[in-house]
């Protein structure tokens, strides 16, 4: 595997402003690796650094200290010039939560073409990206829609094909589903896990949804400016109490079975399926 | 403190125009008094259009609100005093505030209301307490506090008009499980202590097993079921039909029947299906 | 819904007028207000209103539309008429009523008048906003006023602040209707009061809708810049706008409609309006 990202010992802090508002640490000495392809979860309550972390490998901040590779090129430090930023950004995209906020353009099509615009891609080889990218998010059929008048989970599919029609490896989702609806979260999910197959397009998923993060291949656990869990869903929700410290939860599948365990019952806890939990509950009564 | 009723009441969006929808058609619900009663529904269902009927933001095309006893629009000119009876939360109300600290912020219903000053600092103390607000933060400007915090002081906000019945649109929308929890069981505590009727519209299934007494399930501008929350959700089938959802613990009992395991279909908590289990406990 | 009317004045549709180049839709658009000021008597008045009934032919839009979108101007139409009826002084004197005289003239400029007003309004709504979106207006603009940018005029981020404000005037009309159901659900009162009282009442609304739309904007740069947005330079288009067959013929009919005006207006006799 390829890797995509790779940050070692990332900080950074927020500077105090003139209203005396004080400094703030939002993220201490992370590291970690991502890989081409991968799908990763992050979680983490209010304020503990997600967000920071998604501008940072989107480079809108600049890390204080710590280094960040994008595709293998070092993105921190002195000797950055401004194409290598432009490359990264070319690469790595973000969709962001408030769906509004992001999208430029009046009509559906004209949005998805923006980004391609920007790099200046030829008027013919656009048209045909942003077909392409339409198509693969299913919204080939409101192409001269005004982008207003869609739901949220079809704007956030906008942006998402915006990014496609950039030819992106990697899209962070910055809490991107939290605006919308149970429907709205479902087709964009939806979306995110086929293109992660189909397309092996590297998904960065920050989310307050257990259940979304259960989709993923990976969970990275933020509290307070730091990761303090990083593995398969099933070995991050194993640690139930933790995360119920971290002001997080656990599904209900994963707490219904750690109840029965601390029970005294010897069951699994890492199942996120009704049906597999089920099983499970059967399986340890009839013994 | 009060329940509100409604009775044969139709609603319809931009009559006349081509973009013409009915969305309430011909409801009949009681909200209940003294409990908290949830509101689902799928986006459209008519849910929202319900809330705005509830305090009198939109006049119903036929059909009445009868608020205890009384219909709301008895006497249209008053219907100001209807607002202040009935509160109304809305979707991310950090959004409305703009004094300059959060206790004037606070203090903006009681002093419409034209309450005398030392009510109004009582109402607002209070209502920071109920909200869980800490004291030492309302004499910041409301911009200046945390996203949950912001939340907080908007409830309070309208706590502090002590409404007869307070009705919250989303009160947890994109918070955090550790915020939503707490804010969530604030509003439970609230209701208990005070006796206002609550109703709470949201589309988390787990939060409304967790703290609802009553569930009202609406589609299609009608609401389609009502009961306690085991009843409603015992019911999986015909919440899906209407694109609904049922918690993640009620498709393990009913996953758990199937396997021969009959632990019953109104589950709703993990609690719940704990003590079920393990027999006796719970229930 | 209800902004979709009032701003969404845009009509699908796949005519003659609506695949015309816009840049040229301007153009001629400008060319056709100088032509409807060409006109002084009834005659070109008669010529210019049949154009324009062709044009809505051509466009293929329902006329119902296009009358109701002349509602909103029967007060100023309505008002230009009366004052031309009685205070315009010509020759034939229809009958007077103390201090107010009536004249032919003064019913007859009346008239031309408000034929003029209506041409206006319809021939430029028809072309510039019915027929075209408002994104390929602001091309149309930013590629006419292309040259401008050479003596170092912001043609560029003029025409992104306008597609950007056209993007952004529902999403905050919407929020600004949120914001006041929210405060009135608290008491709020707007409607009722002296003036300052009013306007004072305007201060909850207003903080928060500034808050959010700076909110916004910040959240918007931060968008584009993720989105590689770095100004005008070095973009290209997926539209690009082309000239073709329509056009040519729409600037020839209008030259010549031109023409046609100008030779009845020196060769024809009849009443001249005055104004």
């Amino acid at each position: 595997m390829k890797e995509l990202i790779r940050a070692e010992h990332l900080s950074y802090a927020y500077p105090s402003d003139e209203d005396g508002v004080p400094a703030h640490q939002a993220l201490k000495d992370v590291s970690f690796t991502i890989n081409e392809g991968e799908f990763v979860a992050i979680l983490g309550h209010n304020g503990s650094g997600k967000s920071t972390l998604a501008k940072l490998l989107c480079m809108v901040l600049e890390a204080d200290e710590g280094s960040l590779y994008i595709g293998g090129k070092k993105m921190t430090g002195d000797s950055v010039s401004d194409e290598d930023i432009y490359s990264a950004r070319r690469d790595v995209g973000m969709v962001f939560q408030n769906p509004d906020n992001q999208l430029v353009a009046t009509i559906v099509e004209e949005d998805v073409a923006f980004g391609c615009e920007n790099l200046g891609v030829p008027s013919e080889k656009i048209r045909k990206r942003v077909d392409y990218a339409l198509a693969t998010v299913g919204m080939t059929k409101y192409a001269r829609h005004e982008t207003h008048r869609l739901s949220g989970g079809q704007k956030q599919r906008i942006a998402i094909a915006g990014a496609i029609a950039m030819k992106r490896k990697c899209i962070i989702f910055d809490e991107s589903t939290a605006m919308l609806d149970p429907a709205g979260r479902k087709e964009v999910m939806g979306t995110i896990a086929r293109l992660n197959r189909e397309e092996n397009l590297t998904v960065i998923h920050i989310t307050h949804y257990m259940n979304e993060a259960t989709m993923a291949d990976r969970v990275i656990v933020m509290s307070d400016g730091g990761i303090i869990m990083d593995g398969t869903p099933g070995e991050v929700f194993n640690r139930a109490t933790e995360l119920w410290d971290a002001n997080l939860d656990v599904p209900q599948t994963t707490e219904l079975l750690w109840k029965l365990k601390e029970a005294g019952y010897d069951v699994k806890t890492d199942i996120f399926d009704p049906c597999e939990c089920a099983a499970e509950i059967v399986r340890v009564l009839k013994k | 403190m009060a329940e509100i009723q409604i009775k044969d009441l139709s609603y319809i969006y931009g009559k006349g125009t081509p973009y013409e929808m009915k969305a309430l058609d011909n409801v009949n619900i009681t909200f209940g008094d003294n409990m908290i009663t949830g509101l689902i529904g799928h986006t459209g269902s008519g849910k929202s259009t319900l809330v705005h009927m509830l305090n009198g933001l939109l006049r119903p095309d036929s059909g009445q609100v009868i608020l205890g006893g009384k219909d709301i629009w008895a006497d249209p000119k008053k219907i100001s005093s209807v607002r202040f009876r009935v509160g109304l939360v809305m979707q991310y109300p950090e959004y409305q505030l703009f004094d300059e600290t959060v206790k004037k912020d606070i203090a903006f219903g009681p002093k419409n209301m034209g309450m005398k000053p030392e009510e109004i600092e009582k109402a607002v103390s209070e209502a920071v307490k109920f909200a869980g607000l800490r004291p030492e933060l309302i004499e910041k400007s409301p911009f200046d506090l945390s996203g949950g915090q912001k939340r907080r002081a908007a409830l309070a906000g309208v706590m502090a008009m002590k409404p007869e019945v307070l009705v919250l649109d989303e009160p947890a929308a994109g918070l955090d499980p550790g915020a939503r929890r707490e804010i969530l069981s604030r509003i439970r505590d609230y209701q208990r202590e005070s006796g206002t009727s609550v109703i709470i519209v949201s589309h988390s299934m787990e939060d409304m097993a967790m703290y609802c007494d009553r569930v009202v399930v609406m589609s299609h501008g009608t609401p389609v079921m009502e009961g306690t929350p085991a009843e409603v959700f015992s019911r999986a089938d015909e919440l899906f039909s209407v694109g609904l959802d049922v918690p993640e613990v009620t498709k393990v009992a009913r996953a758990l029947k199937e396997c021969g395991v009959d632990i019953g279909l109104d589950i709703y908590t993990v609690k719940f299906a704990l003590g079920r289990l393990l027999g006796g406990g719970e229930i | 819904m209800k902004n979709s009317v009032a701003f969404g004045q845009y009509c699908e549709g796949k005519s003659f007028l609506h695949k015309m180049d816009p840049r040229w839709k301007l153009v001629l658009a400008v060319f056709y207000i100088v032509v409807i000021f060409l006109c002084k008597n009834i005659f070109t008045f008669a010529l210019v209103a049949l154009s324009a009934i062709g044009l809505v032919a051509l466009s293929e839009i329902n006329p119902k539309i296009i009358i109701r979108s002349l509602k909103p101007l029967v007060m100023i139409i309505c008002v230009t008429a009366i004052i031309n009826i009685f205070w315009l002084k010509g020759e034939t004197l229809l009958f007077s009523f103390g201090p107010i005289s009536v004249y032919l003239e003064g019913i007859i400029n009346a008239f031309l008048i408000v034929v003029r007003v209506i041409l206006l309004v319809s021939v430029t709504t028809l072309m510039l906003t019915y027929t075209t979106t408002p994104i390929a207006l602001t091309d149309g603009l930013e590629q006419l006023l292309a040259p401008l940018a050479k003596i170092k005029l912001p043609v560029h981020e003029f025409s992104m602040m306008m597609t950007i404000a056209l993007r952004f005037i529902p999403t905050l009309l919407e929020e600004t209707e949120k914001i006041m159901n929210a405060q009135r659900a608290r008491g709020a009162d707007f409607s009722t009061g002296s003036l300052k009282q009013r306007a004072k009442a305007l201060v909850p609304i207003l903080i928060p809708l500034f808050i959010s739309a700076f909110r916004r904007a910040e959240e918007l740069a931060i968008a584009m810049e993720c989105r590689c947005y770095t100004g005008g330079e070095g973009r290209t288009r997926m539209n690009v706008l082309h000239s073709s067959y329509r056009d040519l013929v729409g600037l020839i009919v209008t030259v010549l409609l031109c023409l046609a005006v100008v030779l009845i207006n020196k060769f024809a006799p009849g009443y001249r309006i005055s104004m």
